[in-house]
C-alpha cells in the first residue's frame, strides 16, 4: 500500500474519532454545568484545560461562557479541533482515498460533512447542543460500522483502526486527568453526592454509565471508575482495550517483521494487562496519565517511522 | 494533503471539450424530431423515417410514457451521485462537486458505420505515431518538404528532450481521444486529435453501466457491443510497453495531479478498475536510475506510469520549476529507459491546431493511403490564398488560434458582431501563422430528453484508441457528448453539455 494512502486512512480514523470525542466532552460538560449553580463556569473552564485550549479560546472568544465554548468546540472554523474542523479533515482524507475505501464509506462520511457544512450557529441552537452531540456520535458510530461491515479487513482497515484507537486512548486519558485531583486530594471523594455527579458525568461521556453498574453493581467510587477506564479489557473506551487494539492491528501489519511501533504499544499494553489500580493510584494517577500521553505520542511517531516515512 | 500548484488547469477536461465547438446556422427545431433544415438527424435522417439502427429505439420511445423518462432520469442522477461521478468546480463556494447531465436516449451506430470509423481511427492514430517517431528522429517529413521545419521546431509543444530517445514499440500515443463529428449519412470528420491526456472515458463506462441498470430490457432486445473491457485492455497495452527489464510482471500506476483536479474521479476510477495504485508526485521518487513509490513496506519500483499530468508538470528539474505535482529527476530516468510514460512526453506537437491541417498529408506520407476520415476543411492563414479567402468570408467561418487550447482565441463568424470581425481581421493580418479558419458545419443531431420532451440536440463522439507494443485496440463506440441547449453546438459540460450512452450494434 502507498504510504500516503496509509497516512490518509490513519488520519481519517483519528479525526472521526476526535469529532466524536469532542461531542462527548461537550455533552458531559453541559450536563455538569446544568447541575451546578452559577452557570457552570468552572466546568467550561475545566474543559478548555482538558483540551489544552485555554489560550486559543481566549484569543478567539475572550471570556469563558457556555455559548462561547460551545461555539468554539462545534462550528468554529478557526479551531483545528472543533467538530467542524475534525469532520472536514476526516472527509478531506477520505477524498484522497476514493479509490481505496468502499463507496458506502465515502458516502456516509461525505453526507456527514455536507450536513455539518450547511449548519450555522442559529440552526445549531434551535436543534440544541445535546441533540447535536448525539448526532455527531451517531455519525461516528455509522462511520465505524460502515468501515467494519464494508471494508476488506486488510491493511487498509488496520490503519483506519489504528487511528481510531490511538485517538480514543488519548481522549480517555485526558478525561481521567481532569478528575485526578479528586482521587489524589481525597477532598470531594468524601462527598458521595458530588462524587456521583462528577464521576457519573465522566462515565456518561465515555458511554460507560451502564457498563459501570453492570460491572460493579455498586455505588460510584472514583477508584472503580478509574479502574474501568484504565484496566478493564472488556470496556471499549478503556486504555487497556485501546492499547490491545493498537497492538493487535500493528501485529497484523507487521506480518512477522519486528516493528518498534508494535513493541512500544505491546510493552505498555502488558503493563495495563498485569497492572493493579491500587499501585497506579498510590504512585499518582496524574503522573501515570502523563506517561500514557507520552507513550501514545511515541507510538504515533513510530507508526510514521515504520510505515509512512520509509524510503 | 497538499494543494496543487497554481499552474494546474482545473478545467482542463472542459477546456478541451470547449474547443469542440463549431458554429452552424441555428436549427430552430420545435418538438417534432423532423429534420428539414439541412441538419442530419441520426435517428430520423432527412426524411423523418427512423433509420435502421434506431428502429427499436424509436419504437421504445413511442411506447414509453414521458413521465417514465423523468423518473428514470432522476434514478440516473441518484446512481451517478452514489457512484460518485461528479466533477469538481472550484471558485464557486456553493457545491464544489457537480454532476454531468446524462441523457437516457442512447446514440446508436450500425456495425457497418463503426467498421468504417474504426479503420479511419486506426489509420489516423498509426500515422500520427509515425509522425512523432519521425520528428523526434530523422525528420523525413521535413526533408520531404511536407511540413516546414520551423513549424515543428519552433512549436512550444515540440520537446527537444525527446530527440533520439527510443521508446518501447515506438509508441508515443498510448491513449488517443479523437473527436469525430458527423454531418450526413456517410460523412464523418475529425474535429480534433487529443494526444496528450485525453479524458472522458470514465463517462463512457459509467453511462453504459447506468443504462444497463435502468433499462435492462433494451439490452436484451438490441445486440449492443460491450465496452466494459476498456480498463483491462488499457492495462494490457500499458504493460506491453514496460521497459524490457520488467518483462513479465511490470508494475503499472496511474499518476494524478491529486483530488483537486477536475478529472480526479476518472483517475481514481481507472486505477481501481485496473487494480493498480493511484499515485501523486509526492508518492514517487527517483533513485538509482529508477522510479520508486513509497509504500508501507518500503520502496517499490514502478515500470509504467499512466500519467494524467501535463508535460510541463512532470519533472520540476526539467520543465516548469513552479509546478510541484511531478517527480524531480523523472525525465532523466525516462530518457534512459528506466520507466515508461503513457502518453510519451512531447506528443502535443501532433495534436496542436496548427498541425491539424497537415494530418491528411501526414497519413499520405507515412502510409501511402488516402485518409478514411477527413479533416474539417481548414484554411491556413499563413498561406496567402487561404488568408485572402478567410478575410473575405469572416462572417461565415470559425477562426481559431493555432496554439490556443480552450475556446478563448476563437471567432464564430455567423454569431459575431462586425466589431469582432474587424478585431480578428487585424489579429490575422498581424500574425497570419497564429490562425486557422474552418467553415461552419451542420453537426448531426440525436433525439434527447429535454424539458419540453424529446427533441434533437447536436452531438459529437470521442472514441478512445489504445496502442501498445503489439498493436492497436478501440472499444466499440466512445463518449457521445450532447449540447443540451437548443441550437447550441457547445458540448462543454460547464455550459449545458451532457453525455449519452453510445451503442455500436453487432450484426
Amino acid at each position: 500500500m502507498l504510504s500516503r494512502t496509509a497516512d490518509n486512512l490513519f488520519w481519517m480514523g483519528r479525526y472521526m474519532e476526535r469529532a466524536e470525542n469532542m461531542a462527548r466532552i461537550l455533552d458531559v460538560t453541559q450536563r455538569l454545568s446544568l447541575q451546578t449553580h452559577g452557570g457552570g463556569h468552572a466546568e467550561w473552564t475545566a474543559m478548555l484545560a482538558l483540551l489544552c485550549a485555554e489560550e486559543a479560546y481566549a484569543e478567539r472568544h475572550g471570556a469563558v461562557t457556555e455559548s462561547g465554548v460551545s461555539a468554539f468546540l462545534t462550528l468554529d472554523r478557526g479551531n483545528p479541533s472543533s467538530i467542524w474542523s475534525c469532520v472536514r479533515a476526516a472527509r478531506e482524507n477520505a477524498r484522497s482515498l476514493r479509490a481505496t475505501i468502499p463507496v458506502e464509506m465515502w458516502e456516509s462520511l461525505n453526507t456527514t460533512w455536507l450536513a455539518l457544512r450547511d449548519l450555522d450557529e442559529t440552526a445549531l441552537h434551535q436543534r440544541g447542543l445535546r441533540e447535536f452531540s448525539d448526532w455527531v456520535k451517531e455519525r461516528s458510530h455509522l462511520f465505524r460500522g460502515v468501515a467494519h461491515a464494508t471494508m476488506l479487513h486488510n491493511e487498509a482497515f488496520a490503519f483506519t483502526r489504528l487511528g481510531t484507537f490511538l485517538e480514543r486512548a488519548d481522549n480517555t486519558t485526558r478525561l481521567l486527568d481532569t478528575k485526578h485531583y479528586v482521587l489524589e486530594a481525597g477532598g470531594k471523594d468524601n462527598d458521595p453526592a458530588a462524587a456521583y455527579y462528577e464521576w457519573g458525568a465522566l462515565l456518561r461521556s465515555a458511554g460507560a454509565f451502564r457498563a459501570y453498574h453492570q460491572t460493579y453493581h455498586d455505588v460510584i467510587t472514583p477508584a472503580r471508575v478509574a479502574e474501568l477506564l484504565v484496566l478493564r479489557a472488556d470496556m471499549p473506551r478503556s486504555l487497556r482495550f485501546c492499547f490491545d487494539k493498537v497492538t493487535e492491528n500493528l501485529t497484523a501489519l507487521a506480518e512477522g517483521r519486528p516493528l518498534e511501533s508494535e513493541r512500544l504499544s505491546g510493552e505498555f499494553g502488558a503493563r495495563l494487562r498485569y497492572g493493579r489500580m491500587e499501585r497506579i493510584l498510590s504512585a499518582g494517577l496524574h503522573d501515570f496519565l502523563e506517561e500514557v500521553l507520552d507513550r501514545i505520542a511515541a507510538v504515533g511517531l513510530q507508526i510514521s517511522r515504520d510505515f509512512l516515512m520509509i524510503v | 494533503m497538499p494543494h496543487p500548484g497554481g499552474k494546474m488547469a482545473e478545467f482542463r477536461i472542459f477546456a478541451e471539450w470547449h474547443s469542440g465547438c463549431i458554429a452552424i446556422g441555428d436549427g430552430n427545431k420545435k418538438g417534432a424530431p423532423m429534420a428539414d433544415d439541412g441538419i442530419f438527424d441520426e435517428m430520423f435522417g432527412r426524411d423523418g423515417q427512423a433509420r435502421t439502427p434506431y428502429e427499436n429505439i424509436e419504437r421504445w420511445l413511442a411506447e414509453t410514457p414521458p413521465d417514465q423518462f423523468e423518473s428514470k432520469r432522476e434514478q440516473a442522477d441518484l446512481l451517478f451521485r452514489r457512484i460518485g461521478i461528479t466533477f469538481n468546480v472550484y471558485g464557486s463556494s456553493a457545491g464544489t462537486e457537480r454532476l454531468i447531465p446524462f441523457d437516457v436516449i442512447p446514440r446508436i451506430l450500425a456495425a457497418r458505420e463503426w467498421r468504417t470509423l474504426e479503420a479511419g481511427l486506426f489509420q489516423r492514430v498509426k500515422a500520427l505515431q509515425m509522425f512523432l517517431q519521425d520528428i523526434y528522429h530523422d525528420q523525413h517529413i521535413i526533408r520531404a518538404g511536407i511540413i516546414p521545419a520551423s513549424h515543428i521546431l519552433r512549436n512550444d509543444l515540440y520537446r527537444p528532450e525527446m530527440k533520439n530517445i527510443r521508446l518501447p514499440g515506438d509508441v508515443y500515443v498510448h491513449i488517443a481521444g479523437i473527436d469525430v463529428v458527423r454531418v450526413s449519412e456517410g460523412e464523418f470528420y475529425v474535429l480534433e486529435d487529443n494526444l496528450r491526456t485525453p479524458s472522458g472515458v470514465s463517462y463512457m463506462l459509467e453511462d453504459r453501466a447506468v443504462m444497463m441498470r435502468l433499462f435492462p430490457k433494451l439490452f436484451q432486445d438490441n445486440a449492443v457491443a460491450p465496452v466494459d473491457h476498456y480498463p483491462a485492455e488499457l492495462l494490457r497495452q500499458l504493460r506491453s510497453v514496460a521497459p524490457e527489464r520488467a518483462a513479465g510482471a511490470p508494475t503499472v500506476a496511474v499518476l494524478t495531479p491529486g483530488p483537486y483536479n477536475s478529472a480526479y474521479f476518472e483517475h481514481a476510477f481507472l486505477a481501481e478498475e485496473m487494480g493498480v495504485e493511484l499515485v501523486e508526485g509526492q508518492d514517487l521518487f527517483v533513485r538509482d536510475d529508477a522510479v520508486w513509490m513509497r509504500t508501507t513496506r518500503g520502496p517499490r519500483r514502478v515500470d509504467v506510469l499512466y500519467r494524467r499530468l501535463d508535460d510541463d508538470c512532470l519533472d520540476p528539474l526539467a520543465f516548469n520549476p513552479d509546478c510541484l505535482l511531478g517527480v524531480p529527476g523523472l525525465l532523466s530516468v525516462y530518457r534512459n529507459g528506466g520507466v515508461s510514460l503513457a502518453n510519451a512526453i512531447g506528443t502535443g506537437v501532433a495534436d496542436d491546431k496548427s498541425t491539424y491541417p497537415y494530418v491528411p498529408d501526414i497519413i499520405r506520407f507515412y502510409l501511402g493511403e488516402e485518409p478514411l476520415i477527413g479533416n474539417v476543411p481548414t484554411y491556413r492563414c499563413s498561406r496567402p490564398d487561404d488568408r485572402a479567402y478567410v478575410l473575405e468570408h469572416l462572417a461565415d467561418l470559425v477562426v481559431k488560434e493555432t496554439q490556443g487550447s480552450g475556446g478563448y482565441g476563437m471567432l464564430v463568424g455567423p454569431k459575431a458582431t462586425k466589431a469582432e470581425h474587424e478585431k480578428f481581421r487585424r489579429l490575422i493580418l498581424d500574425d497570419p501563422d497564429g490562425y486557422i479558419a474552418q467553415p461552419t458545419l451542420a453537426l448531426s443531431t440525436c433525439p434527447t430528453f429535454v424539458e419540453e420532451g424529446v427533441a434533437p440536440r447536436h452531438v459529437d463522439l470521442r472514441p478512445f484508441v489504445l496502442t501498445g507494443k503489439n498493436g492497436m485496440a478501440v472499444v466499440p463506440g466512445g463518449l457521445t457528448r450532447v449540447a443540451l441547449t437548443k441550437g447550441s453546438l457547445v458540448v462543454n459540460s460547464s455550459q449545458g453539455g451532457g453525455t449519452k450512452d453510445t451503442w455500436v450494434l453487432e450484426e
